[in-house]
């Protein structure tokens, strides 16, 4: 799937806004790639709500999983897309309905459907990236990798702490 | 140019100084540190834990990342236009990281016969114990390319600009043939370096270098880099279950899936280099980075005077040939034009008249130029390759690669050219 182009200043401002992040199809399967990004954001500072059906009530780090979008009690800020392209436009409509500010589809997921609802309800919207990557990117610790960044910068750059969770 | 929003896009020269370094977060120092420290503390047990299990970005130890390592291999990648890089303690090291990941025993192989000697000879006796099996081709013949790729093959690998002389290989369709059997393009740039020549530009999957040449520049520290292009569809290939099928090491995760389009660059880092282990030492990583932000202003000198002598040495009575791809004469100048627009590179051979005798006895009458076993430094180098670089391989390998026995190799450097052609003019004698 071809990367579509965004503005750093772009997922920067969701990135910054965002504070609470509902997490549709994370895993309590630590090898799962949705279980490293619900791992990554919670350190980063963020509260990230799981979502997952099947396994509805257990616990996650903390954090009890939710049967769906509408059961969450709080505001959400973000909902992540970790499900096949073809439920993202259900899930969509759940997001605008709860009052979700950004629906973001992780890597490999694009649906322009769901892009476009969410953009006519006035949401911002991510496809094919995964936000524990751009984070990553975005503040100087994806280079660590030896990963391309993209960033250039005369300035100092403030590591941002990994956040130490109880 | 603050942390950058703008959708400019910075040009080569700029990207040779700035990409991948930043002032030093907690001193601003602004040449990027060499951090000496084998290991990095956790925060916790839960940090190191997510380190291990690749769930966080961060530094565990110095065989897999090192600060100075990590800014070095961000430079490369960007230079190169690639997602990612892993940088080692050679150029060796590379190719032998690079393919770690693609092959199981018993895989192929097929590669370009214009390699560099010591390659051939890296191919065709180590890797064969490792059980890959290595056919070789000529690049120039498709038919013979297709004809050598099985279900087995893992992969193509050519030298973009052949060591050691004249010969550029046509990278973009190797690229179309690569990628109509599934198989990814592997492309060793060492000669070229990103500046002359970018072969993810023509369809290249991974380029390998060593950073020992042109790109450190100064003859001063050995290295080597992996970059990917981030473009190679491993799941559509369904070739290489390393990549999209559960790894044991890494408690069943898939590399292709979790780390995306860099994640053939992770398996390098966390598979092969870590079990590996031919890190690159952080003090040589400082040197390379320093001489890659000059790589731009070097290279055009190197070919300018490449040229320079190449041409002279052409007219030369006692030369019988000059296999330098920036002639007019050189069966490679239309594909020099089409890959090398900024000249085929400062490293060529040519044929002296009277054959070893007389190539023995040129290398050891030279008095600027030094006789010995590297390239790409700013001294300009000589050898005679069939008694040395290619010593181990049979005559009819020395021949296919370019090093029969009255073939001399210069790699010209960065000294006044006029004095290079005095230089070789006063070792040659009238011929």
């Amino acid at each position: 799937m071809e990367p579509i182009p965004y503005p750093d200043s772009y997922l920067r401002s969701i990135l910054e806004r965002t504070r609470v992040i509902a997490m549709v199809g994370a895993s309590t399967n630590i090898r799962r790639p949705s279980y490293f990004a619900f791992k990554y954001l919670r350190e980063r500072g963020y509260r990230v709500i799981p979502v997952n059906p099947p396994a509805a009530g257990t616990d996650l780090l903390g954090e009890t999983v939710m049967a769906d979008l509408e059961s969450i009690d709080v505001p959400v800020d973000m909902v992540d897309v970790f499900r096949r392209s073809e439920e993202a436009l259900a899930i969509t409509e759940s997001a605008i309905r709860i009052g979700a500010k950004t629906v973001w589809m992780q890597l490999g997921i694009r649906n322009d459907d769901a892009a476009a609802r969410a953009k006519a309800a006035g949401l911002d919207v991510v496809m094919n990236r995964c936000p524990k990557i751009e984070y990553g990117r975005l503040y100087g610790e994806l280079g660590w990798g030896g990963i391309n960044s993209g960033l250039f910068s005369n300035r100092r750059r403030p590591l941002r702490s990994r956040t130490k969770l109880t | 140019m603050s942390d950058s929003d703008t959708p400019r896009e910075f040009g080569f020269e700029t990207r040779a100084v700035h990409a991948g370094a930043a002032p030093d977060p907690h001193t601003g120092a602004r040449t990027t540190p060499i951090f000496q420290s084998v290991g990095f503390v956790f925060d916790d047990v839960d940090h190191a834990q997510s380190l291990f299990n690749l769930q966080d970005f961060g530094f565990i130890y110095g065989r897999i990342t090192n600060p100075t390592v990590s800014v070095l291999e961000e430079r490369v990648a960007n230079l190169e236009g690639g997602r990612g890089a892993v940088a080692c303690a050679s150029g060796h090291a590379a190719q032998q990281l690079a393919l770690y990941p693609l092959m199981e025993s018993g895989d192929e192989i097929v590669a370009s016969r214009y390699l560099y000697g010591g390659s051939i000879t890296q191919f065709t006796h180590t890797f064969r114990r490792f059980g890959w099996q290595v056919t070789f081709v000529d690049p120039a013949d498709e038919a013979a390319v297709r004809a050598a790729i099985t279900d087995r093959t893992k992969c193509l690998f050519v030298e973009s600009l052949a060591n050691p002389g004249g010969i550029i290989v046509d990278v973009e369709r190797m690229a179309d043939i690569a990628h109509e059997h599934g198989i990814p393009l592997v492309v060793d740039n060492t000669l070229a370096t990103p500046w002359l020549h970018r072969p993810f530009d023509y369809g290249a999957d991974i380029v390998v270098h060593s950073l020992t040449k042109f790109m450190g520049g100064h003859g001063n520290s050995l290295g080597g880099v992996i970059v990917e292009s981030g473009k190679f569809d491993w799941f559509a290939s369904g070739r290489f279950p390393s990549m999209t099928e559960p790894t044991p090491s890494y408690h069943g995760l898939r590399f292709a899936e979790t780390f995306g389009d860099f994640g053939y660059t992770m398996k390098v880092r966390a598979d092969a280099l870590r079990d590996l282990g031919p890190a690159l030492s952080p003090q040589n990583a400082f040197y390379i980075l320093t001489g890659i932000e000059t790589l731009p202003i070097r290279m055009e000198r190197h070919v300018a005077n490449a040229q320079a002598v190449a041409e002279h040495l052409e007219q030369h009575p006692a030369v019988a040939w000059v296999s330098y791809a920036g002639l007019p004469s050189s069966p490679y100048a239309e594909l020099a034009a089409k890959y090398f627009p900024k000249g085929p590179g400062a490293v060529f051979t040519f044929g002296v008249r009277g054959g070893y005798d007389a190539g023995v006895q040129l290398v050891e009458n030279v008095q600027i130029f030094s006789h010995l076993a590297n390239i790409g430094d700013t001294r300009s180098l000589i050898i005679h390759p069939a008694s040395t670089t290619h010593n181990q391989l049979t005559d009819e390998q020395k021949i296919a690669a370019g090093a029969g026995p009255d073939v001399v190799r210069l790699s010209v450097g960065l000294e006044t050219a006029s004095d290079l052609i005095h230089d070789l003019d006063q070792a040659l004698g009238n011929g």
